[in-house]
């Protein structure tokens, strides 16, 4: 055991006065060994890379390519700029634009404020330990490991105007995945389904995280069920509530599978995801017009991802 | 969607990929495609260099991925081999696939010859530069009408384009429906609405309809235009040369409104297939769709399938023209085997290739008139009766025109048109402005 630890002995750790000096933190860069830098320099250099052009090089060509008017066919230095035009076309006369926002928006609400309540409901009921729960914790859970687009699919069985289970069921004519007043519900509906069960299963793995007694006490002082559940238990929760809110965050931004699968999000299913992979995959694409919707998402997602770093740090600084 | 199992779902598909939709699985698969394909490149180019100038091979891509068609090109390569000892490596990939990532295959090292459609999805790689000129081989060639010779030309009077097989679209329906009540084909707009109003007297569809895949709808907006404004005003639009606020254009846009009333409701939640179905099932009186209709159908009910092409509208105009959108082959800009390229497209576009097509793929029609075709089913020589009597073969709206300008504009256009026909003005000014941004060049 006595060559775990990873500071040797022989290279101790200086005075603490020394280390305020700039020579002191140098001195304490060599308490690692030559191994330790060389391993660590590649942990941060691998990575960096990687992200870099995998992530920020592709995101960078797009805020750049979203200033042309490239249709993906030619050499890169005959690509042409045309300014903001396509930003300006894309806010004045491309129609499917504002019904996109609108679609994404409410996206998030109905995910926020029906979905993800809902599956903290479940995940506190199954917290019960009711007979059968685990039963019915898998069958809730069941959507989550299904793909988006093969849930689409099986919605589809249930939705289809002429033969799907619903209209058959009830006699009902309803185009549920035409009529562009209903279809955006019913795919909410679909895309419910999955997101209940994974965040009941986020929720129940926090619940089951909850020291025990902390509810007696709260039982001992005489509170009421549900009042030591959102008065104790709820608050102990925290770090899962703010997964729970990033995880309805991103799934509502990446919204796209379902749409795309039901009908390439058109119609009533527009969404800023599925516009833009309209626009840029395919064989003679718009790929400026494409990477102008896709900057436009990548700013939106820029908002959210700031409120949540600036939460995450705030909390830790506290 | 499933995959296509036959040719004619095949042709169904033959929407450009952005049309025709992806899913994640075909996404990844596009991936692994153009792997695939920039694979096969670098492999064919090390096996050129090796065999030298007077190699004895030429490659064909080939989106033709389903095992039907898959094995027609093998047997058409085959007979290719014996004919000329030219051996051809065969490089299929999946025809979703091959579509999405044609600008990419086309730009790389791409096959000597490859599979690729007629009309402006043709011209538009022809100006660009990506395709070899095949005039010479089209000097060689037989058996093909005007109208085919003209829907292989580029925009530079060359030709870029080899005919394989077709399919057309007309109004189909069931004979014994039509005997139980006695319907008669219409040959005017006027007879055309009077026999679909009997026919919801009658307690039928008149029109079944779909365009939840957004393309089917472009067939009837393609019928419409080319019967009240013609052949040349459908190209003309289709390349970006005319207005869409015109009044021809409205014009269109108002026949069809009157029309929609009787068309299947809720076409937006629908496919082709079960449109089709409805057809099938004796519910609606007809459909206007391509040939390949009949793939919903058994084989005992193909006998009892027919069509007639859609009626005059305007006399002047006729009824002469229809939407056929043709298949076949191109050659790459720089074959690595130019002389044996040319020599592949000569065979594929003669007699021998179509007869080993006729006699192997019973769902398809040839596009050389050479060829024998005494193995046709009724309904296939009829068809082929057809497109011959044509004056022009319209390839289809979104084979006709940009198909960024198909997909991102026409699509939500037309279907925002079924669901409120009145605003027709508003509706052809939007895309009229974003015609303007797109045709820039």
């Amino acid at each position: 055991m006595s060559d775990l630890p990873l500071i040797q002995a022989d290279r101790a750790v200086p005075p603490p006065a020394a280390t305020t000096s700039k020579g002191g933190r140098r001195r304490r860069l060599r308490l690692l060994s030559r191994t330790d830098r060389v391993v660590i320099t590649l942990m941060v250099l691998v990575p960096l890379l990687l992200v870099t052009g995998f992530v920020w090089l592709p995101a960078v060509a797009t805020v750049l390519l979203s200033g042309t008017n490239w249709d993906g066919i030619g050499p890169l230095n005959e690509i042409e700029f045309v300014g903001a035009r396509n930003y300006s076309d894309v806010v004045n006369i491309y129609p499917p634009f504002v019904p996109a926002v609108q679609h994404n928006l409410l996206w998030l609400a109905a995910l926020f404020v029906v979905a993800t309540p809902f599956g903290m409901f479940l995940a506190v009921l199954l917290d019960k330990e009711l007979r059968g729960s685990r039963f019915y914790q898998t069958a809730l859970y069941l959507p989550v490991v299904l793909s988006l687009a093969l849930i689409g699919f099986v919605w589809q069985l249930l939705y289809s105007r002429d033969q799907g289970l619903i209209n058959a069921v009830f006699g009902s004519n309803i185009d549920w995945y035409g009529d562009s007043n209903v279809n955006i519900w019913a795919v909410m509906v679909a895309s419910g389904w999955r997101h209940v069960g994974y965040i009941m299963l986020l929720y129940l793995a926090g619940l089951k995280g909850v020291d025990p007694s902390l509810r007696e006490a709260a039982a001992v002082d005489g509170a009421s069920e549900s009042r030591a559940f959102f008065r104790v238990v709820f608050p102990v929760m925290r770090p899962i509530n703010i997964i729970v809110l990033v995880v309805t965050v991103i799934e509502s931004l990446r919204a796209f599978d379902l749409v795309w699968v039901v009908n390439k999000g058109r119609n009533g299913l527009e969404l800023i995801s599925a516009l833009v992979t309209q626009n840029v995959v395919g064989e003679a694409s718009r790929i400026g017009f494409g990477s102008a919707l896709a900057t436009i998402m990548l700013v939106v997602s820029l908002v959210f991802i700031t409120i949540y770093l600036a939460t995450v740090m705030r909390e830790n600084r506290e | 969607m499933s995959r296509p199992r036959s040719q004619a779902e095949y042709l169904a598909r033959l929407v450009p990929s952005s049309v025709a939709g992806i899913n994640r699985r075909s996404l990844l698969a596009g991936a692994a495609g153009t792997g695939a394909l920039l694979g096969t490149g670098l492999l064919a180019g090390c096996g050129d260099d090796s065999g030298g100038s007077d190699s004895k091979d030429v490659s064909l891509g080939s989106n033709q991925s389903d095992p039907k068609p898959k094995d027609v090109v093998a047997k058409v390569t085959d007979g290719f081999k014996t004919s000329s000892g030219v051996q051809v490596a065969v490089n299929t990939v999946d025809h979703n696939t091959f579509q999405e990532n044609i600008n990419n295959y086309l730009q790389g090292k791409p096959d000597d010859v490859f599979t690729w459609f007629a009309g402006y999805r043709m011209r538009f790689f022809a100006q660009k530069g990506l395709a070899g000129d095949i005039s010479d081989v089209w000097g060689k060639l037989s058996g093909y009408s005007d109208a085919f010779k003209k829907a292989s030309t580029g925009d530079d009077g060359k030709q870029y384009f080899v005919p394989a097989s077709y399919y057309p679209w007309a109004v189909f329906y069931r004979k014994s429906v039509w005997q139980q009540y006695g319907y008669q084909q219409p040959k005017t707009l006027d007879e055309f609405t009077t026999l679909a109003g009997q026919m919801k007297k009658d307690g039928l569809t008149p029109i079944a309809f779909a365009d939840k895949d957004g393309w089917p709808a472009m067939g009837t907006f393609d019928i419409l235009n080319l019967r009240i404004n013609g052949y040349q005003f459908h190209i003309d639009l289709m390349a970006g040369k005319e207005a869409w606020t015109s009044d021809k254009v409205k014009k269109v846009f108002d026949t069809w409104a009157r029309l929609l009333p009787l068309h299947q409701p809720d076409s937006l939640g629908r496919t082709w297939q079960e449109a089709a179905q409805s057809l099938q099932q004796k519910k609606s009186g007809m459909y206007l769709l391509g040939l390949f209709v009949g793939q919903q159908f058994s084989n005992e009910e193909q006998s009892d399938l027919d069509f007639f092409t859609f009626p005059e509208i305007d006399p002047a105009i006729g009824a002469k023209a229809l939407d056929a959108p043709i298949d076949g082959y191109m050659m790459a800009r720089k074959p690595k085997n130019e002389d044996n390229a040319r020599k592949l497209l000569e065979y594929l576009g003669g007699k021998a290739a179509a007869d080993i097509t006729v006699k192997n793929d019973p769902a398809t029609l040839v596009a050389n008139s050479g060829a024998d075709v005494s193995g046709y089913t009724a309904l296939q020589k009829k068809a082929a009766e057809l497109v011959g009597s044509a004056t022009e073969i319209a390839q289809f709206l979104d084979r006709d025109t940009r198909p960024d300008f198909a997909s991102t504009v026409i699509i939500p256009a037309l279907q925002q048109f079924i669901k409120d026909p009145k605003d027709i003005g508003g509706l052809t000014s939007s895309i009229e402005n974003q015609k303007k941004s797109i045709f820039t060049d």
